[in-house]
């Protein structure tokens, strides 16, 4: 293992304090807590956005942490849920008074932290609500498994709701309109190369040169298939037919599209994929309202890609192109 | 059997011991079907528990097994943190007040700990999960409770075992493994492990001195 860092045991907190130390006119960090805040949290009258999740998605999710988007960011050790104190004192330290939405990704254990931190805050008066987004195709949604995982997708609706809550949107309202975006986005990833966490030393599975892993996710968990490297163009091919198999869009639709890269991927290769995503959009007469091309939700160094596709109405739109200044996420 | 507050709180650092012996193990299995952190997540967890119970020898049971629960839920993370930590609260709550524990006491305290686990997790048996491992030994300790202590532990430990290799031939449910659907196959549980590797820990500190 070959990695910039000074121990495995550290390297969240050190993250956290090197995150503060550039962005300290946008974020704070909760003292004792791998917990980051919006440098002036709690905002005072306007509904709260708490996410996160384990740490190795950066910017995913504390980069979001600002003016348009998320309130606090909690992170968890490497690809582990944070546990329910640390969210707590998240929900506490930015609620203002208009209650607190959370933001879970739908993995068994972000599901159960942040539920056993809804009951705490809960408990202590907090107006609490959550949503949990599912957006990753690869997982079959059937009442076998716990559900579809949540990916990159999550990004949009921290976007979306952010523009909604910075809008002055009620606690049900931010709510709904986050839960509408879930309902609308589909993402699928498929990555070249495995990852490394820090404390395991090792990768989680290898792949040979010639080999590719379609539909894992995003903590070096194994994917839903194996096969022999294709090229970007086949790639697209496939990811786009699993979304929009799945993602109710026709001709005359519009739709924002996120090709994110999974930590080890060039920014050439990205745009080669979105090239070829937006090609396949383009025949379908659907049409691409805005697109975002870089690294959203990532995977450690995993080399790899996600594609993302958030069918748009004109609230999403209006909310969508709304103005967010965070660390990782600046539109004006 | 009588387990005071000192013997408890032996009891869990032998369990502690145990987990952080197969630390390695633990992780290997999950890497198989998960992140790859169990072992690492509950050995931290475990480390962090004898720390915080090494001096409540004067306190009562239940307030020392809700100790364990709590810095569970703060120190684990993943699904295992809120699951095992579910678990400890509940079996607290189960025996609260009390300085000593019988035989009976063991029972609703197990009983507790896996209804917890059950309304945390929303798992039933066959899931491929803690459950697996935990409720054919619950179940086992209240069929045998006739027969004392000692018959009824074996066996429940014995049961357990059976669990969790049980977990080999049945596809995950919950949890990250479920998504593998089939794949998921042919590999062990690694929460069934861990559960089982608690419950032969307390089982053999319990029954220490006595001839297996």
């Amino acid at each position: 293992m070959k990695k910039l860092i000074n121990n495995p045991e550290t390297v969240v907190e050190e993250m956290l304090e090197g995150m503060v130390r550039a962005f300290p006119q946008y974020v704070r960090k909760l003292e004792g807590y791998n917990v980051i805040v919006r440098a002036d949290a709690p905002v005072k009258g306007k509904v709260a956005l708490v996410s996160g999740g384990g740490s190795g998605h950066e910017p995913s999710h504390a980069g979001y942490v600002g003016r348009g988007m998320l309130d606090a960011g909690v992170a968890g050790a490497v690809f582990t849920s944070p546990t329910p104190d640390q969210i707590f004192e998240a929900i506490k330290a930015v609620d203002g008074g208009a209650g607190v939405l959370l933001i879970i990704k739908n993995y068994t254990g972000d599901v159960m932290n942040f539920e056993m931190a809804r009951e705490m805050a809960q408990m202590e008066g907090i107006q609490v609500a959550s949503v949990t987004v599912n957006d990753d195709v690869a997982v079959e949604n059937s009442t076998y498994t716990v559900g579809r995982r949540g990916i990159a997708g999550t990004v949009f609706v921290h976007k979306i709701a952010g523009a909604k809550a910075q809008a002055g949107g009620m606690l049900e309202e931010v709510k709904a309109v986050a839960e509408k975006v879930i309902k609308n986005v589909r993402s699928m990833g498929m990555a070249l190369t495995p990852c490394i966490v820090p404390a395991a030393g090792k990768p989680n599975f290898t792949l040979s040169e010639d080999e590719m892993e379609i539909g894992m996710g995003i903590h070096g968990e194994p994917g839903t298939m194996r096969t022999k490297l294709m090229k970007a163009n086949e790639v697209v091919d496939h990811l786009m037919s699993k979304i929009l198999a799945d993602l109710p869009v026709e001709s005359g639709d519009e739709v924002a599209v996120m090709v994110n890269g999974l930590g080890g991927t060039p920014l050439m290769e990205l745009l080669i994929l979105n090239r070829k995503a937006s090609q396949i959009l383009e025949d379908k007469g659907i049409k691409v309202y805005r697109t975002y091309v870089g690294e959203f939700m990532t995977s450690l160094e995993m080399a790899g890609a996600s594609i993302t596709l958030l069918k748009l109405d004109d609230e999403l739109k209006s909310l969508l192109d709304a103005p967010a200044d965070t660390p990782a996420f600046k539109q004006l | 059997m009588a387990v005071d507050s000192a013997k408890l709180i032996d009891i869990i650092k032998v369990i502690a011991d145990k987990i952080t012996e197969n630390r390695e193990y633990l992780t290997q299995l999950d890497s198989a079907i998960g992140d790859a952190d169990h072992g690492i997540n509950m050995s931290k967890g475990f480390r962090a528990v004898v720390e915080k119970i090494s001096d409540m020898g004067e306190k009562d049971c239940g307030t020392i097994l809700k100790t364990v629960g709590m810095t569970l839920v703060s120190t684990v993370g993943g699904a295992s943190g809120p699951l095992y930590g579910t678990a400890f609260m509940r079996a607290g709550q189960a025996v609260a007040g009390k300085n000593e524990l019988d035989f009976n006491d063991l029972v609703s305290l197990m009983e507790a700990a896996l209804e917890g686990i059950k309304y945390r997790g929303k798992a039933e048996r066959g899931e491929k999960t803690i459950v697996d491992a935990l409720e054919p030994a619950v179940e086992a300790l209240k069929l045998r409770r006739e027969e004392g202590l000692e018959t009824a532990l074996r066996d429940a430990v014995e049961e357990a075992k059976k669990g969790m290799e049980y977990t080999k031939d049945i596809i995950a449910r919950k949890g990250r493994a479920s998504y593998l659907g089939e794949r998921s196959l042919g590999h062990q549980d690694p929460g069934a492990t861990s559960c089982y590797i608690m419950l032969e820990a307390m089982a053999a500190r319990l029954l220490d001195g006595k001839k297996s």
